[in-house]
């Protein structure tokens, strides 16, 4: 028992890590979508700005899918009761990910509806980002649950004021993450509308995040005692400090690193509160999903963590190798 | 409606539809890969023209199978949530080696291939189209694991809880069906992209477009057209005696067989009458015996060695398996055609076989469709053949309106999707190959 324990809670923080790189990675692309309207004023710089996310965004969003792959490898009950019982809000989940994957392809082929597909990007885009933290903002605060490991609650359960912060804060992590991916990849005019967006994103991201802290502590008292914890906040206010500065120094390439720094706090906190919980349940704390009575057996969960072990650090090293071929400014006609 | 039968059209729905997209990419990786080799070797500018040409339909082709393949991902959770918790310990690893081994490799590097022409030197470029060639394969080699586990399941044990527990994952991975499947769908998608090739290129050759392009173009897909086939023949053999030995109850539906018999017909064409217990049709007699082990009379069980309860549809596994063998002879047929024109030098003058190759392009499609249909439904009412029933897989806390909602999303969805790749496929081939 003490062997599989160990085993489970390794899953516990490999999902961590694949939703984090998801979260960072698809973040910026996301955000970058999101704000396309806001940050480029012309077809000219739209199409910078996608040229910018173009080559890496499909790369990004796999990260989701091995997430959810790894879950329902080590933890199918928590991946059947999430998925099944948080259904029409998956739906909605698939539809903004299929827009916003085909409405880049057919905005660059298709000039004639261009900006149809355009509003369909951004629209995707943003409810997906929102959308994700209103889920994991769901299975931390507690959903009702059955003695069976099934979801009692409803659709407008999933949409409680706690959920609903933990999905702003993630949007405006999100937005962040966009916009300064775009201060780093672009010049000019747009960059310092790019600088401009980041400004009051920051702001806006230092009071959603002083409001989240503040709610994790109230609502989950024992995170008091937990180190994990301080260090989230640390890493968030640390890294919006940090983006302060940069901005005063108009420097180009920190305000990403500082952004995804204080993304990182956010999740850490998210991931200090839920252990070691998968699925919390509101009615009866006994009826939660933990990461020791969902999981599957000990050699699944061994074979899984020689396969990610071997296999994660090998496409962390492609995937680096990759961003260096695309790295330097965009150019609008990048795109083909 | 009720809820199981909901979540099992719309099942039927994504994957049929997410497989159109699939089914291009990894043949159409192959031509990439084979064209850009040609270019770094003989460093002649029409493979690369030919390429980057297949590299944008590439393009188009992936986002559709990549926005559909998410759907497919979280579909087990969503509709078939009883099934995940049964046997998330077998199913659920090959989906995140999937994921770990197979979509990075994919999704990473067509980034390159797309976007990075300019960017990159053509040893990279290269590489590029290697790693999204093996990508891609490796992605229908863990998806066709998948399956092949629920059709004949190996290495597991089940537990006082009766769930499904792993003991052994290379007898998992490697399970009586999953070699052969992987290279029967493998040459299918291959044989999906060498039509498709022809087709355009037949196109722009009988239109006098594109020159030399157009012509090698042409050839490549020609060989590759009158190969593919005949590989498939071989493969096919030996995935449906695969069948015959692992899946009985299947095979005998697949040729309508009621009563086991030694010297079992083959059809060529047919009809079954399942109230009645008899299928009409053209048949070679002892046929299916023959091919089976080449003795005419060896014996092949009927579907009355099991109870009536657990008989798939036979009608409609007999048909649409005979559409795709049908469609198999065809391919055959025509590659063949397309070979002895290319060799003879009549091929680009050979006005009527232009003419014709366009419109071959859905065929492949019918056949990957069809065949589907015949492994999945042949399979019914099993979920995992033999251990679990279809019936006791679906999600219990969703709803059949739920369901019929998102089905009714999905296909307007679905259709904008295929609408709009229809029209932009057509334009990508109507702009063609760059001219410089
Ligand atoms: C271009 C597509 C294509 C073509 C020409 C053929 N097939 Fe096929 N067939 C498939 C595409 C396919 C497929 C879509 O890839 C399937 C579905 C499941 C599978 O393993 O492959 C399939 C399934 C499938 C099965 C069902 C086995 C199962 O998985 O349970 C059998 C017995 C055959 N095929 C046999 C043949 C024969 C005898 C053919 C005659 C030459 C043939 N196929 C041509
Ligand atoms: C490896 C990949 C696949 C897996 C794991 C898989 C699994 C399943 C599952 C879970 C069902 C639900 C049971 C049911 O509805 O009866 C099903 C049914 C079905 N699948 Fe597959 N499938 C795979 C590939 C495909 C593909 C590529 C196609 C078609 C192009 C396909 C066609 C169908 C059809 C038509 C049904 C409905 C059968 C019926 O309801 O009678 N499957 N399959
Ligand atoms: C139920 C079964 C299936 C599931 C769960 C599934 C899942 C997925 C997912 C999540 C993606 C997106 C990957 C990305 O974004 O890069 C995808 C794409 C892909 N799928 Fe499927 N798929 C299924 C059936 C199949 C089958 C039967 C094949 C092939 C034989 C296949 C081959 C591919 C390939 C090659 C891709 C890469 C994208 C593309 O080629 O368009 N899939 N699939």
């Amino acid at each position: 028992m003490e062997n599989i324990q160990n085993f489970q809670i390794l899953w516990f923080i490999l999902i961590f890590v694949l939703l984090l790189g998801y979260a960072l990675l698809d973040g910026f692309d996301l955000g970058v979508a999101a704000l396309l309207p806001f940050l480029g004023v012309n077809k000219e710089e739209r199409d910078t700005l996608l040229a910018s996310i173009g080559p890496v965004w499909d790369g990004n969003e796999v990260w989701l899918i091995t997430g959810g792959g790894a879950l329902f490898a080590a933890f199918p009950h928590a991946y059947a009761t999430a998925f099944s019982g948080f259904y029409l809000a998956m739906m909605l989940v698939l539809f903004a990910l299929i827009f916003r994957a085909v409405s880049m392809e057919f905005r660059a082929n298709d000039p004639v509806r261009a900006s149809l597909w355009e509003k369909a990007l951004v629209g995707g885009s943003a409810l997906a980002a929102l959308l994700f933290g209103v889920a994991l903002g769901n299975v931390i605060y507690g959903v009702p649950l059955d003695g069976r490991m099934e979801y009692t609650g409803s659709f407008f359960t999933l949409l409680r004021p706690v959920p609903l912060l933990f999905g702003i804060t993630g949007l405006a992590a999100i937005l962040l993450q966009g916009a300064s991916w775009a201060v780093m990849k672009t010049e000019g005019e747009l960059q310092e509308r790019s600088f401009k967006a980041v400004r009051i994103l920051m702001w806006i991201n230092a009071i959603v995040a002083v409001l989240y802290f503040v709610v994790l502590t109230v609502t989950f008292p024992r995170l008091s005692g937990n180190i994990l914890f301080y260090v989230a906040v640390v890493f968030t206010f640390a890294g919006l400090i940090g983006l302060f500065f940069s901005l005063g120094k108009k420097n180009d390439a920190a305000p990403f690193w500082e952004s995804s720094f204080s993304f990182i706090g956010l999740f850490l906190a998210a991931g200090a509160a839920q252990f070691p919980n998968l699925i919390t349940a509101s009615n009866d704390p006994n009826l939660s999903l933990t990461i020791y009575n969902s999981s599957t057996g000990l050699y699944t969960l061994q074979i899984m963590a020689v396969i990610a072990l071997i296999g994660m650090p090998i496409v962390i090293g492609y995937t680096i190798f990759v961003y260096r071929l695309f790295k330097g400014k965009a150019k609008a006609d990048d795109h083909y | 409606m009720d809820a199981l039968l909901l979540a099992r059209i719309q099942f039927a729905f994504t994957i049929g539809f997410h497989f159109l997209f699939p089914a291009m990419t990894l043949g159409t990786a192959l031509v990439i890969l084979i064209s850009e080799t040609l270019h770094l070797v003989k460093k002649d500018d029409i493979y690369r023209k030919i390429t980057d040409f297949l590299a944008r339909l590439l393009g188009l082709i992936f986002v559709v199978g990549a926005a559909t393949g998410i759907v497919m991902e979280f579909s087990f959770g969503t509709n078939w949530s009883e099934y995940s918790r049964a046997v998330g310990d077998i199913f659920g690893p090959i989906l995140a080696a999937e994921g770990i081994i197979a979509f990075f490799l994919e999704s990473v590097f067509i980034g390159v291939l797309i976007f990075g022409r300019k960017k990159v030197s053509p040893g990279v470029y290269w590489l590029a189209a290697l790693l999204v060639f093996i990508g891609g394969h490796l992605s229908a080699f863990w998806i066709i694991v998948a399956n092949s586990w629920m059709q004949t399941p190996a290495g597991y044990e089940i537990n006082a809880a009766g769930k499904v527990i792993l003991t052994d994952f290379s007898a998992a991975v490697f399970n009586p069906s999953t070699v052969n499947r992987f290279l029967h769908t493998v040459l299918a998608t291959w044989i999906t992209s060498a039509v498709m090739v022809c087709g355009i290129a037949g196109y722009y050759v009988r239109k006098g477009l594109h020159g030399q392009t157009a012509r090698t173009m042409l050839k490549i897909g020609i060989i590759l057209f009158a190969i593919t086939p005949l590989l498939q023949l071989g493969a096919a053999h030996s995935h449906a005696i695969q069948v015959i030995n692992t899946q009985p109850v299947k095979a005998a539906a697949m040729e309508g067989l009621f009563n086991t018999t030694r010297g079992a017909n083959i059809y060529v064409i047919g009809y079954v009458d399942e109230a009645k217990e008899k299928t009409y049709g053209i048949y070679i007699p002892k046929g299916l015996s023959f091919l089976y082990n080449f003795d005419f009379n060896s014996e092949i069980k009927g579907l009355n060695d099991v109870l009536k309860e657990n008989w798939p549809p036979v009608n409609l596994v007999f048909q649409s398996y005979h559409i795709m063998v049908g469609l198999g002879m065809i391919f055959i047929a025509l590659g063949l055609l397309g070979a002895w024109l290319l060799w003879t030098g009549k091929l680009y003058t050979a006005k009527w076989y232009l003419f014709c190759l366009p419109f071959l392009i859905p065929l492949p499609h019918l056949a990957h469709e069809t065949g589907w249909i015949t492994a999945e439904v042949g399979r019914q009412p099993w979920i995992i053949y033999g251990l679990m029933k279809t019936a006791n897989a679906a999600s219990v806390v969703v709803s059949a309106g739920e369901i019929a909602f998102s089905l009714v999303m999905f296909s307007l969805i679905y259709l904008l999707l295929f609408v709009m790749f229809v029209l932009l496929f057509v334009k990508i081939v109507k702009q063609g190959p760059a001219t410089s």
